[in-house]
């Protein structure tokens, strides 16, 4: 891949965007590019592709369960590069991952040589979960240098003095947690989404809501509230886990991501319609 | 975040973002409580640390060893605190720490089952529940612990992903406190973890120290030559070694676990070893930067010891800062000579010591020269938990010191 559309773009159409996450090399490398591909088709905005880290410490069980088969696959950060060239997308690609990988990357210390290849293979930025903004400076200069974006996670006890550093630093999006805990698909949507981005309502960066969103309602809903985006990560994991454990043929689950990926975004659709019905914005 | 949280390049606080204003709560606690003596925290913990706990420990000068090895050794019993281990003084504390910050629920992890038993009992005799997560493995090896932790009420979570040791048990349990951080205090068993834990929970244990360098006055008249402390994540090591950081006469010795080697196998990701301070590489685990066993690309490797509470594959950030500067001399001895370590204070001193502490023995013994003429040796905690994994690996291995256990077969098993 190379020259996709930047982050702003990405979300500056007047529409909200679709996020999905999947973890690159689960369950092996192949059947992967054509699940990536697949959320493409069926109307992702930004892919959040996760590469794998031995410790996760913020993910539930179904994402750590990807990272498993992932390793067990062999996917490294130098495949992982290689994964982001050879997947044929044309939207944007941001990593996350664990910033031990980040750090460790290349013969200085320190994440700028990764920064440097991320740049390279056309990543548009990252998301560390582990890297609290008072860590982010080594990042935060490296992406710029490289012009990529950092998105920062803003979770439901983000306040205050903390959430003024997260506002200088950020770029690209925020992605809003919208439960404490870990990641994982659930059946329903919180209650904190709506009191997390009344919080941040007057930032610039586009405002993306994830943690535990599994349908399309869950979607129209988050938009609603108010979102400009809407991340799943687990409820799309499962489906791979599922096709996995069934042995099902990689196109059947590739189609059945599409399918599911299409209803996300068309509940994020509703949602923005239902919105302006409302009288929002 | 203030410089005080690192320790020269090593700390920090990397940790998910839901996770960092219940660390800056703890963080205000810590120097309000801890730091300040507010409401009388410390008095409180120093008075229950001698009423449940029976500090002070003492200072045993060990004939047999003395003379075996042509030096003065002195034990700091630590075995003999409440539980039979050091892991007490860490855990009543940070326990009434969460009360005094109102908090109303408890989580701790646990390799050895050691620290996981000394939350228990600091959880129950403070009335607050408790639950602690266990590596499959660990649960295993370490029944004995797990029946303790039951008794005094707590739960106990296994935690099955990857090898089933500590390095998991800690992953799962901030999972838990990210999603209770608001009522929950996560009770960090070493001196790792982000700001504050490591200068916390070194706090809590630097009594260790504080007793030895008294005791050793009144007794020697002179502070010892060397303190020899085993190191795993590095809580009894740190307890030992902090009073005495400022006293550059005093050697401190951390002895890590060699495992069966100090080779690598990075096609596997593992080490047969958790000889972190000894060879391991800068990288950021568990909110922490530090030490750690990893390969090349920063996947944490799986560490090995016959120990379990040696077995991590990262450390302290303070122990790996001191390394680095030599102050702390890292050394490190095998699986063998830590089981030899143990049969050994067993039969000459009369002391079964944990596995974890035998790898100070087993240092003493390759090393007598190494200790200078008089050594504290820190006797972390004592080996009842380990009865059962000490006889079936000395049954496979060819140990100068050993023990036979035939009479369970003389006896013929009849009742």
């Amino acid at each position: 891949m190379a020259n996709n559309p930047d982050l702003g773009t990405a979300f500056g159409r007047d529409e909200p965007a679709f996020v999905p996450y999947l973890a690159a090399g689960d369950p092996d490398y192949e059947a992967s590019i054509g699940y990536v591909e697949a959320l493409a088709r069926g109307g992702a905005d930004v892919i959040e592709l996760g590469l794998p880290f031995s410790e996760p410490i913020a993910e539930g069980k179904t994402i750590q369960d990807a990272i498993v088969r992932a390793l067990d696959a062999g996917m490294t950060p130098d495949r992982y590069f290689e994964f982001v060239e050879d997947v044929d997308v044309d939207v944007p690609l941001v990593c996350m991952t664990y910033y031990n990988l980040i750090y460790q990357y290349g013969d200085e210390d320190g994440p700028r040589s990764f920064v440097e290849k991320a740049a390279d293979v056309g990543l548009t930025g990252f998301v560390v979960p582990d890297l609290p903004a008072e860590e982010a400076d080594p990042l935060r200069t490296a992406c710029d240098e490289f012009g990529l974006d950092l998105v920062f996670i803003v979770a439901p006890t983000t306040r205050g003095e903390r959430l003024d550093e997260m506002r200088e630093q950020v770029s690209g999006y925020v992605y809003v947690q919208a439960r404490l805990g870990t990641t994982g698909a659930r059946d329903d949507v919180s209650d904190q989404t709506d009191e997390s981005l009344a919080r941040i309502d007057d930032w610039k960066v586009p405002k993306a809501v994830g943690f535990g969103i599994k349908k399309g309602d869950h979607a129209a809903r988050i938009v609603r509230a108010g979102a400009d985006g809407v991340i799943v990560g687990s409820a799309l994991v499962d489906i791979v886990a599922e096709g996995t454990e069934s042995d099902e043929p990689v196109s059947a689950v590739a189609d059945r991501l599409e399918t599911r990926a299409r209803e996300l975004k068309q509940g994020a659709l509703r949602g923005a319609r239902e919105r302006a019905k409302a009288g929002g914005d | 975040m203030s410089e005080t949280g690192k320790f020269g390049e090593y700390g920090g606080q990397y940790v998910p973002e839901a996770l960092m204003p219940a660390i800056e709560e703890l963080t205000d606690a810590y120097e309000r409580y801890v730091l300040n003596n507010e409401d009388g925290f410390m008095n409180e913990f120093r008075e229950r640390l001698r009423d449940f706990g029976g500090r002070p420990t003492p200072l045993q000068y060990a004939d047999q060893l003395s003379g075996a090895y042509d030096a003065e050794v002195y034990l700091k019993r630590e075995d003999l605190l409440h539980g039979g281990a050091h892991k007490l003084n860490n855990a009543l504390g940070q326990v009434l720490l969460a009360k005094y910050m109102g908090k109303d629920r408890i989580i701790a992890e646990t390799g050895a089952g050691q620290h996981g038993t000394a939350t228990a009992m600091a959880a129950a005799h403070l009335d607050m529940p408790c639950e602690i997560y266990m590596g499959r493995t660990d649960i295993n090896r370490q029944r004995p612990n797990v029946f303790r932790m039951r008794l005094n009420g707590a739960e106990v979570n296994p935690v099955t992903v990857g090898r089933g040791t500590l390095k998991e048990a800690i992953s799962e349990t901030m999972r838990d406190w990210a999603t209770t951080v608001e009522t929950t205090h996560y009770v960090i068993g070493s001196i790792v973890g982000p700001d504050p834990f490591p200068r916390m929970v070194r706090d809590f244990h630097s009594v260790i120290s504080e007793e030895m360098r008294e005791q050793s006055r009144e007794r020697l008249g002179r502070l010892p030559d060397s303190v020899v402390a085993c190191a795993g994540g590095g809580s009894n090591t740190m307890g030992a070694f902090a009073e005495f950081a400022e006293d550059d006469e005093v050697e401190l010795i951390a002895v890590e676990a060699g495992g069966s080697s100090l080779a690598v196998d990075e096609e596997e990701g593992v080490a047969p070893n958790s000889a972190t301070l000894s060879t391991g590489d800068e990288g950021v685990l568990h909110g922490a930067r530090t030490k750690l066993l990893q390969d090349s690309d920063g996947q944490i490797m799986e560490s090995h010891s016959v120990s379990a509470g040696l077995d991590y594959a990262g450390v302290g950030p303070e122990l790996a800062h001191l390394v680095d500067t030599g102050r702390v001399r890292p050394v490190n001895v095998d699986d063998d000579a830590a089981l030899e370590g143990f049969h050994r204070l067993s039969q000459e001193e009369g002391i079964i010591p944990a596995l974890e502490t035998a790898h100070a023995f087993g240092y003493l013994h390759e090393n007598p020269d190494a200790v200078g003429d008089v050594t504290v040796i820190n006797v972390s905690g004592r080996g009842d938990k380990d009865l059962q994994t000490v006889i079936e690996e000395t049954e496979q291995r060819d140990l100068d010191v050993d023990v036979d256990m035939s009479v369970f077969d003389t006896a013929g098993g009849a009742m």
